[in-house]
Parts: C-alpha cells; structure tokens; sequence
C-alpha cells in the first residue's frame, strides 16, 4: 500500500469526505486535512433550514464525530489556512509558519458569499449564509416579530425566507431581477416559488436594486433601494452567489477558470501532484461536452471521491448526473442536470396541486430537471439525462404515463 | 443505544453502537462504513443509504413514508425489505438491528 503523502488544503463537505475516503480505500500514507473553521468538517446544507428551526444540531451537522479524525489517523489541523504552495518542493505553507511536504495536493478551498459593496456594508447585522458560525448570527437575529430582508432570491435566499417564517419572522426578498431564481431556473418555476413564498406569508420586491443599508449605533435597520425607498429591517441576509476560493491554486501557477481547471479524475491540468475537488473545480462534464464549476454537495461527493480514487489507485468511479436539492416549506426541489442549450420547456403535472417537474429538452434530449414533490420525475430524469437517450415527448408530457414507461 | 450489525454487499461485517435519535444512516456514515453513500445527508432526497432490513426486524423498524416509497421505486435491487436508512430512527427497540448493503447506491 502507498506511503504517499496527501495534504488536503480545505476541511469542508469535499475536503473532508476526501480524507474519509482514501482511508475507507486502504490509504496507508499521512493525511493532512487543513481548515480554515475552528471546527471539524460539517454538513452545510441543513445551515439553512433544520439546523436554523433548531431540528439539528451540531453533532449531527458533523460529518464525523470529532475522535474519528484521530482514530483515522488523519493530521486535521483547524483554523488554519494555507499561504502558499511551492510546486517544485512539493511543499504548502500554512499560516502558522508550518511546512508541510506531500506527493498529492488536494485544493478543497471552496467557494466564499460576494459582497455588496455598497454604503453600510459593514454595519451589524448584515449576514451572509455560508459557514456554521454565520448561521450562528443568523440563528440569533431570526424570532417571532423580527423582520428579516434577504437580499437575493435564489435557493439560498429562499431557503432562509422559508425557515425564517417558520421561525415566526417578517421576511421581505429583495430581488434585481424581475423574477426570482432568474439564473437557475424558468418562468414558471419562479411563478411556483413566488406564489408559495407569498402563501406563507413571505413579501417579495422584484426589480429591486439595493443601493446601500442604514444604520444606528453601529446596526442595520434598513436596505436602500433604488427606487428610493427604504425597507425596514432588524437584519439581513445576502445570498447573491459566491465566488471561488482559486487565488492559493493561482499564485502556485495553476490554470484557473473561475476555479481550478482539473480532468475526470479531478487532476490539475497544470500539476498531475494537485487535484481540486468541490466547489472550487473548474471540471469536465461530458454528458454535455463542457466544463464549468458546480456549488453542491454532490458535486463535492462526487470529486472527492475521484480525487481519492486517483489516489488510492482506484478506477475512477462512473460519469455522473449531476443533481442537487432545495427543501422550502413543505416543498421538495429535486434538480437533475443542468439547463444547457436548451430550446424547449416543458412541463409535467399541474403545478397548482404542488406537485410536478419541468422539463428542459434540447431536440428530444433531457438535459435537466426540476421536480417539486416529484420523486419519479428526478429519478428516471436523472437516468434519461445520464442515459443520453431520446424521450418520447408526447408520452413525458402526460402524466398519467409513468415514469418508467417514458423511459423505458 | 443500540448494536447494529451493517454488512456490506462483500459480507463484510461491521458491529456498532449508535446512539438514540441518529438515524441507521448516520450510524454507518458518521462510523465511516463503506456502502452507505447518503450523498443528500439524511434529507430523503437522493436514495443512496438504500439498505435492505432483515426480516425479523422489518416490524419494529416501522413503515416507509410516501416520499420515501417514492424514491426506493426508483433504486437498483429493491426488495421487499429495502428501505432508505436516513429514514429509520435508532432507539434502544432497535439493539440488534442488522441491514445488508446493495451492490451500489444509484
């Protein structure tokens, strides 16, 4: 079995599922986790949603019970960050001084919320959603009474509006574009989010252009709009995306392309010693011929384990559909695949009964799905999509034709 | 607290204790057991923890939920006795439980 060193420079869903499983794949060499958190690698997930209404907690968040990472023989090293990489010496420089040599580098540094840079952007309770320790402040600033302006109405942001109703807070979406989830999904999918958000109670401002916060003593009480309005509020919360954590992999001389440009087996294309897994991945996906970067814990699952499988001298595991999900309410989003060059959306089930799935096609190919409460149409839509297969449109569009039937 | 026995698709087997409230799935992940892949975490959205119950406990690890009927209808190798592990709860009834792994979690 391989002596080789591993450093895993990142500690979150990919770094830390990539340490577990190169021991789960008989890696007998030192592993050196390093992450930036005081804690050890956690679930981001549930931050917006069980672990806000209080039905998680941090236990359960965890990936791993903290001993396991001793018991593993795994060096994880928390809240420390990594400065620099010399490619030639094989070596990372951490911040505490430390040098650490590896034979394999895995870069699992992430992806960071963008900031608004506007007036009061660093006023008090303005937050963002991407850390356990940023849902602590989140925790603390949603109740009964509270009103909360999410800024951003994509799954984040929806996701928050969602719990912090349950929490009992006043939630207004303030959203740039005219529709919610504008880059990541189709009129009627927004319409459908719109009007269960509104169900519930929650206030949307579309077109809304945030131009700056408002303060006293140090706190935000309100966003300014464009418009010259301002909505009151006792905290915020930007979800408007996030940016990859490439800038170590740049400054070590390694192609980066809005994140680290790697192969299938999640291999640098610069460095074969440098893999880069999760959200930080620039990767190939040749179910549609392309590259680009994906932010989920699939994703995260699946580079981990081809980094380690790489490692480990494994064969690289199957190509995959690549998929996430979103849960608001009582609503289960299940995605399937991605919306790539598509000319025709079509829709599946009655979407006022909440239960149903769109459907992107590109001639007769499925390239993506959106199921809400629709378990079938993700399952055999991820099928089709990995499948490559031409679907029969008349019979995807009845729904009284099950799923296996359309498929078979 | 309970024993649960999880034995992989290979027969490989592994004895452990879980604690009340966590689900047989994290039992095996949080243990880091291969064949339980749980891609979702425990959100019922991904029917990777696909285990199938040995008979004699079937009862007392209690029935599936729509949804997750839903997704196991869809999973490779389901039998009578498959179930989604995130959606069974471990309590001490459950001291004893054994589960077998799929060949793979699809």
């Amino acid at each position: 079995m391989s002596q080789a060193k591993v450093v895993i420079v990142g500690a979150g869903h990919a770094g830390g599922t990539a340490a577990a499983l190169l021991r789960q794949y008989g890696h007998e060499g030192p592993i050196a986790l390093i992450g930036d958190e005081p804690i050890a690698p956690y679930q981001r997930p549930p931050l917006s949603k069980a672990w806000l209404k209080g039905e998680a907690d941090a236990d359960s968040l965890a990936l791993k019970p903290t001993e396991f990472y001793a018991e593993a023989d795994i060096d994880f090293r928390p809240g420390a960050t990594a400065t620099a990489i010399d490619r030639a010496a094989r070596t990372v420089t951490l911040s505490d001084g430390s040098v650490l040599p590896y034979d394999h580098l895995i870069l699992a540094t992430g992806a960071r919320a963008i900031a608004l840079p506007i007036e009061g952007k660093d006023l008090d309770g303005i937050l963002f959603l991407r850390t356990a320790a940023h849902a602590e402040a989140l925790k603390a600033a949603v109740g009964p009474g509270k009103k909360l302006a999410v800024v951003g109405g994509g799954y984040i942001g929806l996701e928050v509006a969602a719990s912090g109703r349950a929490l009992g807070a006043d939630v207004v979406v303030l959203e740039r574009e005219p529709r919610i989830l504008a880059r990541v999904a189709c009129q009627a999918l927004s319409d459908f989010f719109t009007g269960y958000h509104e169900k519930h109670g929650v206030t949307f401002e579309l077109g809304a252009s945030v131009t700056g916060f408002v303060g006293e003593a140090g706190k935000v009480t309100g966003v300014k709009l464009a418009d010259g309005r301002t909505i009151a509020c006792d905290a915020v919360v930007v979800g408007v995306g996030a940016h990859p954590n490439d800038e170590l992999a740049k400054d070590a001389g390694l192609e980066c392309a809005r994140g680290v440009v790697v192969d299938l087996d999640a291999r640098s294309v610069t460095d074969p010693a440098v893999f880069a897994i999760g959200d930080v991945a620039h990767r190939p996906m040749p179910i549609y011929d392309r590259m680009f970067r994906m932010e989920s814990v699939p994703n995260a699952l699946e580079q981990a384990k081809q980094a380690a499988s790489a490692i480990a001298g494994r064969p690289r595991p199957a190509g995959e559909c690549p998929w996430q999900w979103s849960d608001q309410f009582d609503l289960k989003l299940q995605i399937a695949g991605y919306a790539f060059d598509v000319d025709e959306i079509l829709i599946r089930g009655d979407p006022a009964t909440a239960k149903f799935a769109v459907f992107h096609l590109k001639g007769d190919l499925v390239q993506s799905v959106e199921a809400i409460n629709a378990p079938p149409e993700f399952m055999m839509g991820k099928t089709l999509i990995l499948g490559r297969k031409p679907v029969n449109k008349a019979k995807l569009a009845d729904p009284s034709v099950s799923m296996k039937e359309v498929a078979a | 607290m309970a024993k649960i026995t999880y034995i992989e698709h290979d027969g490989t087997e592994h004895a452990i204790d879980v604690k009340n409230g966590l689900s047989v799935m994290e039992g095996a992940v949080k243990n880091n057991i291969p064949g339980i892949d749980a891609d979702c975490g425990g959100a019922c959205a991904c029917a990777t923890c696909h285990v199938y119950v040995k008979d004699e406990w079937l009862e007392k690890t209690g029935v599936r939920s729509a949804m997750e009927e839903s997704m196991l209808d869809f999973a490779e190798g389901v039998q009578d006795n498959s179930r989604l592990s995130c959606q069974i709860k471990v309590s001490d009834e459950l001291d004893g439980l054994i589960v077998t792994m799929p060949e793979s979690q699809h």
